[in-house]
């Protein structure tokens, strides 16, 4: 099996934030919810560098370990995905996570946070592939369809790679053996406690 | 002889400009390299354990790309807090069962004497009642939230304890705003006589008559009593700020701050519940004649003598009654 994650070219990355709007736009994501951000670090000055940001599916995922009530799973693609059936809105995972990827619809801060939401690597929930209550809870399911994530396959320059580690960590080499520069593989030292030698 | 010299200077000029071109592309690949100044992620977590930058979108808070700490605090739910917890908690119960086994219950050595006095009004016990059925909620609805997965889950399957840590996460969250109160009230009502004095001092190096038969003199309240109050003053008031940093969140603190608060918040308040649990006992099972205090609201005269020597005699001076028989004679001759 393919042990699938992201990987952001961020000397490609032009902050179009076009991975953004298709990932709103793919998933009927609700209003305040970003489950991808683009984040530009030293904006405006020399070495500014933008980098698109989601889940990015670690490896022993510290959302996972801390949740009360044990409601994430790790598919055999190694994507990180969670029950809104039994998430009980806590908000741990948004503690424990290294990359701000769990949110929460405002239903109010009151006491009640609403079930967590975050990026599924386009690959649904727990229910049956591409129901309704999948779609309804999670968003689309383009995994089992044989899709990659809508985001990196429509990234305009290609910075946003998604699909299967090794693939991806090949392209990403040959990309900087050929141009002669790269920034490195961003947050993969702290998803995937790895990183990508160039 | 000028032509063979233009000839010269050509060639010579030609081999110069291909030895600049060999010379000076690798050279000059590396002067347009892009990430020489570029930021590193890496140099920048080394630098703020974070990785911060600007969004576009309206939640600027999102901003923050990347916060390793998240992974500290993994470690401190996790592991650390389950040891602080597990040892304070079974510690504390494995202490009282041994101190109830050796030295049994506190007798009262006098026994009854058949008539009473005032220990705590009404809304004294109502305050006390209102906070201690908050408390014992919350720390149950709490407990779970650090014990419930690895004990309970097992026993009733994913779905039932999903349900029962639903609807303890808003118990919890909703009676944080009694026990506040009740906590604000206990502060106010018993400051008076919960102020640390001389006779602490020698109640203590008495061992408060918990260590033997002996029967320091104490006010209203011991210094056993005193420090009971001080844990719920001081650890009620730290409970409930980082509860409500939690409950709000971005209202007083980003995410670094919320792990704090959590921390501080889950310690305090296993810490608390050892300390409620001694409470509970010398409180019930611990001592003949304690219970009534908070239950009818009166206590055996004999009692307030052998634990609240001094606090009788203040109140006997009070109400001008001397030590024999005071309310019966008066309500009879009326």
């Amino acid at each position: 099996m393919a042990r699938m994650k992201f990987l952001c070219d961020a000397d490609r990355c032009i902050e179009c934030n076009a991975c953004v709007t298709a990932c709103k736009n793919e998933h009927e994501v609700p209003w305040g919810i970003n489950r991808r951000r683009v984040v530009t670090i030293n904006d405006g000055k020399p070495g500014e560098r933008s980098i698109s940001m989601a889940c990015m599916h670690c490896t022993d995922a510290p959302c996972a370990a801390v949740c009360p009530v044990n409601c994430f799973y790790t598919t055999a693609d190694g994507v990180v995905l969670h029950s809104k059936d039994l998430c009980i809105g806590c908000g741990y995972c948004f503690y424990a996570c290294p990359f701000g990827a769990p949110q929460y619809p405002k239903v109010g801060n009151f006491g009640s946070r609403g079930k967590m939401d975050k990026c599924t690597y386009c690959a649904g929930g727990p229910e049956a592939d591409g129901s309704k209550e999948e779609y309804e809870k999670y968003g689309a399911n383009r995994l089992a369809e044989g899709k990659l994530p809508l985001c990196a396959e429509m990234c305009s320059t290609k910075s946003l790679l998604a699909g299967d580690g090794e693939i991806i960590a090949q392209i990403y080499k040959e990309r900087v053996t050929k141009r002669g520069y790269g920034s490195g593989a961003w947050g993969w030292k702290t998803a995937y406690r790895e990183t990508i030698e160039s | 002889m000028a032509f063979f010299g233009k000839f010269l200077r050509l060639v010579l000029g030609a081999c110069a400009f291909l030895l600049i071109i060999a010379t000076s592309t690798p050279s000059g690949a590396q002067q347009v390299n892009p990430t020489a100044s570029s930021v590193k992620e890496q140099q920048l977590l080394q630098e703020l354990n974070r990785v911060q930058g600007r969004v576009s979108i309206p939640d600027q808070r999102s901003g923050v790309l990347e916060q390793p700490a998240g992974r500290d605090w993994r470690e401190f739910r996790n592991v650390t807090l389950r040891w602080i917890g597990g040892i304070a908690i079974l510690g504390m119960l494995a202490v009282l069962v041994i101190f109830y086994l050796s030295r049994g219950m506190v007798r009262l050595e006098s026994g009854r004497s058949g008539r009473s006095i005032v220990r705590f009004t009404a809304f004294e016990r109502f305050v006390h009642w209102m906070t201690a059925t908050c408390f014992i909620i919350l720390a149950i609805s709490g407990l779970n939230i650090t014990f419930g997965r690895p004990l309970l889950l097992p026993l009733i399957g994913f779905e039932a304890f999903s349900e029962w840590s639903q609807w303890a996460k808003y118990a919890h969250n909703y009676l944080s705003f009694p026990f506040t109160i009740g906590v604000v009230l206990i502060f106010l009502m018993w400051i008076v006589g919960n102020i640390p004095n001389k006779v602490d001092v020698d109640w203590l190096k008495r061992g408060g008559g918990l260590v033997g038969h002996d029967h320091p003199p104490a006010y209203r309240f011991n210094a056993g009593q005193k420090a009971i109050y001080w844990i719920v003053v001081i650890g009620g008031a730290a409970v409930a700020g980082t509860g409500y940093e939690l409950m709000f969140p971005f209202y007083l603190s980003g995410i670094e701050g919320m792990q704090l608060a959590e921390i501080v918040h889950s310690v305090v308040a296993v810490l608390f519940v050892a300390a409620m649990l001694a409470h509970i006992y010398i409180g019930t099972v611990g001592m003949e004649g304690a219970f009534e205090a908070m239950g009818s609201g009166t206590v055996d005269i004999n009692w307030a003598k052998e634990h609240h020597r001094l606090w009788l005699e203040e109140e006997n001076a009070r109400t001008g009654a001397n030590d024999a028989r005071p309310q019966p004679a008066a309500t009879a001759a009326e």
